[in-house]
């Protein structure tokens, strides 16, 4: 089985984080790996490893995109367990938004299933910093694929794909054939942390580095000057400061109802 | 007039609040027209003609509920190169933005999600990373795709009804081709208490509550808000994960957010620190929340929640 799962690098949410420039785009100092993507490449090494992992032919290729930092991503996919890397980055790709990071992204993953095809496209439910959710849903418009997204449990069988789709009203049970692609929850899995050896292992691995041109994709579809969105103003949010503190003697539900009443919140 | 196009699918019985919130917006755009998806009563096709809207779209067929999202964005698709309309409006559910996500790559069309607020030119306003930024953002397309959350606006009547022109949209014949299948479901108990991202109030509970959300239960039950948690919680199996307020679950901006035995991490502050009036009751004085709250109280919230709600409910009588 051969599966691409897409791993973005985006700011750490422990610091504060701040949007720059022109384009109001996210600084992307203090990068890590989306912690929701964790879950994907979780969900794709147990399905490799299902299958008698990479010494059965079977491929975990982590796929990320940005620039020349977020190779590190991909670095510490390989450290968890994906069998090899590939990156895509070009200047060109600055300040693209969802509707231009799925047309790169679908281009790449064609590109990657040139020699075999890909079977699954696996992502996290969002990303930690856009937080928009479209690119899963863009990607399998573009790529002519079933979508199965939001799955908090995955079962493959064969070409059949199971899997279950929780919603307010209900949770609903999804099944498609593949070649598909699959977003997954972080309700599915417990990811696993890299280990010596996997760290390792890491640095054996191979990562192909692609450009727009080795993927087909004309500059002008991509990046700020290709995107179908602007972001027009950016304003920080002033911080939150802390209100009045006080501790329980016995009163303290009576205080609080009090202070309801005095923001007319009651 | 330019139109704006309101998807609701599945109207039910009558029209929700956050049906009327896209339709005041549309009306605010310009001209309000109405897709729909699924059975429409005769009180809610009354309640959009009294809402303004000129025309009334439908589709052929009858089984899009049975596949996941994407013949719901070829049937629009179709339904905006026949109306229009310039603008899309959608509710902000994981479904209303997937569909808007397919739509966009079919129409060639700027998506914007989350958003909060929409200006008469089109410019919408949101919260992002976790409610540190507000941003204004346009689409650079013909047709905008706008997904939109619940309480953004209040509910206007328009200064005329109108009678909608009725409308059956065909769904292209290849619409379910690669579409995923909805094999099965499970529908889920409702609490009878406001959805969470709804709410004018909520109240959450986090590690502290140690299990029993009971006290919490009967603090929402008298302040008539809605049931959230932490994900701390959620993950322990006390509360189901459709409770869960922070960044892997809700965002929610209610007027109120009463958090009881919850720290504070960062995950949990994105989901709910844009609310208005944030109240935290906490054993621990080091807990970051009291870093936000507007009230905070040092105490058993098995101690001060009873007490509470047993005030409240004398003050209500």
């Amino acid at each position: 089985m051969k599966i691409v799962v897409l791993v973005k690098h985006v700011p750490d949410a422990q610091f504060d984080r701040h949007l720059t420039g022109p384009g109001n785009t996210t600084d992307r100092d203090e990068s890590i790996l989306s912690e929701l993507d964790e879950y994907a490449l979780e969900a794709a090494l147990q399905l490799s490893e299902a299958r008698g992992g990479a010494k059965a032919g079977n491929e975990v290729i982590a796929l990320s995109m940005g620039p020349a930092g977020a190779v590190n991503a991909v670095k510490k996919s390989l450290q968890i367990g994906a069998s090899s890397g590939a990156h895509l980055s070009d200047d060109a790709l600055a300040g693209s938004d969802a509707a231009a990071t799925s047309l790169a992204l679908a281009a790449a993953i064609r590109y990657l299933g040139a020699d075999s095809p890909v079977d699954l496209v696996l992502t996290g439910m969002a990303s930690t910093d856009g937080e928009t959710s479209l690119v899963p849903a863009q990607l399998a418009e573009r790529l002519g694929l079933p979508q199965v997204t939001f799955a908090s449990s995955l079962e493959v069988n064969g070409e059949r794909v199971v899997a279950r789709r929780d919603g307010d009203a209900h949770a609903d049970t999804v099944e498609a054939t593949l070649p598909a692609l699959v977003s997954v929850t972080d309700q599915i899995n417990e990811p696993r942390y890299p280990n010596f050896k996997g760290i390792l292992a890491a640095k054996k691995k191979k990562i192909t580095a692609l450009t727009l041109a080795d993927i087909g994709v004309d500059a002008a579809h991509v990046g700020a000057a290709g995107s179908l969105t602007a972001v027009e103003t950016a304003e920080a949010r002033p911080p939150r400061t802390a209100g009045t503190i006080i501790t329980d003697e016995g009163d303290a539900g009576i205080k609080l109802v009090e202070f309801l009443a005095a923001q007319k919140l009651l | 007039m330019a139109k704006a196009l309101v998807f609701i699918d599945n109207p039910g019985a009558t029209l929700k609040k956050s049906s009327l919130e896209l339709l005041t917006i549309a009306r605010s755009l310009g001209e309000a027209v109405v897709a729909f998806n699924g059975e429409l009563h005769d009180d809610v096709a009354a309640a959009l003609g009294a809402q303004g809207a000129s025309a009334l779209y439908r589709p052929s067929a009858t089984d899009l509920d049975d596949y996941l999202v994407a013949p719901k964005a070829a049937y629009l698709a179709a339904a905006v190169a026949a109306s229009g309309a310039r603008t899309v409006l959608l509710e902000n559910t994981a479904d209303g933005k997937e569909i808007a996500a397919r739509l966009g790559v079919k129409l060639n069309a700027g998506v914007i999600t989350d958003v909060v607020g929409v200006d008469a030119d089109g410019t919408a306003h949101k919260s992002v990373l976790a409610g540190s930024y507000t941003t204004t953002a346009k689409a650079r397309t013909a047709v905008a795709v706008l997904t939109v959350k619940p309480n953004s606006v209040d509910v206007e009547a328009p200064a005329a009804a109108s009678t909608p022109e009725a409308v059956t949209i065909d769904i292209p014949a290849d619409a379910t081709a690669n579409a995923a299948r909805v094999t099965g479901r499970a529908e889920k108990p409702a609490s009878g208490r406001p959805e969470l991202t709804e709410a004018r109030i909520v109240v959450a509970g986090g590690r502290g509550v140690d299990g029993d959300f009971g006290p919490l239960e009967e603090l929402a039950d008298a302040l008539g808000g809605a049931l959230g948690a932490s994900r701390a919680a959620t993950d322990a199996g006390w509360i189901g994960h459709d409770y869960q307020v922070g960044q892997t679950g809700k965002t929610v901006s209610p007027q109120l957010y009463i958090s009881a035995g919850i720290s504070g991490a960062i995950q949990q502050k994105a989901g709910m620190q844009t609310s208005k009036v944030i109240v935290a009751i906490n054993k621990d004085a080091e807990s970051p929340i009291f870093e936000i709250a507007d009230f905070g109280i040092i105490g058993d919230l098995f101690k001060v929640v009873p007490q509470a709600t047993e005030e409240i409910k004398k003050r209500k009588g």
